[in-house]
């Protein structure tokens, strides 16, 4: 289903182009998430998607709104903020978490504990 | 011409973001442990909320920013409790 908002020819390229960029960041994010062979690792790729892909689709809608409703449209920047905030407390826990039962577990691959040899 | 351009482009990123979200979605089923599952999930949430405001963007509603919000904050709270749970084998203490 092709269906589009009414814009402006230069809204209407800045946002094709944001939106083309951003998505395009997170598939490769998501791609690394497959094809990346150990978890820590696979914990660096999505976040690709959650800083560049988030930024510049977030920013795609703040100029297509505010093309359309000729006034400052801004709420996407709740998003924007939220994320970036939240990202990096979730992922760290969750490595942190993972490190915890490799080191349970005896497993080899695992990264040195800080201040050991 | 640019309104037929636009919407060619916004169809290519929702097919883009739909395969982001297969990726983020094999990760989660095939994952060999928890921490991989859990982390697809994340993946998972953040590329739904994405193909949500490309939603927005194509039928030009801006509730769909409200909705987006609200799956960016349960996707965080369910993360940071998945990867407690995993830490401590509990989610309160």
């Amino acid at each position: 289903m092709i269906q589009a908002p009414d814009l402006p020819a230069w809204a209407a390229i800045i946002v094709g182009v944001l939106l083309l960029s951003g998505s395009a960041a997170t598939l490769i994010g998501s791609l690394g998430l497959v094809r990346l062979k150990t978890f820590y690792e696979r914990v660096h790729a999505p976040t690709l998607g959650a800083t560049v892909g988030v930024g510049s689709i977030v920013l795609a809608s703040i100029v297509c709104f505010t093309a359309l409703e000729s006034r400052l449209v801004s709420q996407g920047i709740l998003i924007l903020v939220f994320l970036t905030l939240t990202t990096p407390v979730t992922l760290i826990s969750l490595a942190r978490a993972a490190l915890y039962r490799d080191r349970i577990a005896k497993d080899e691959n695992v990264p040195l504990e800080h201040g050991k040899d | 011409m640019t309104a037929t351009l636009l919407g060619v482009a916004i169809t290519v990123a929702q097919i883009m973001l739909g395969l982001a979200l297969a990726c983020a979605a094999f990760r989660f089923v095939r994952g060999p442990r928890a921490q991989d599952r859990i982390l697809g999930l994340d993946t998972f949430y953040v590329n739904a909320m994405l193909l949500l405001l490309t939603f927005g963007i194509q039928t030009s509603r801006t509730i769909y920013f409200d909705a987006a919000l609200v799956i960016s904050l349960l996707g965080f709270v369910g993360t940071v409790a998945l990867a407690r749970f995993l830490m401590r084998g509990e989610v309160i203490e």
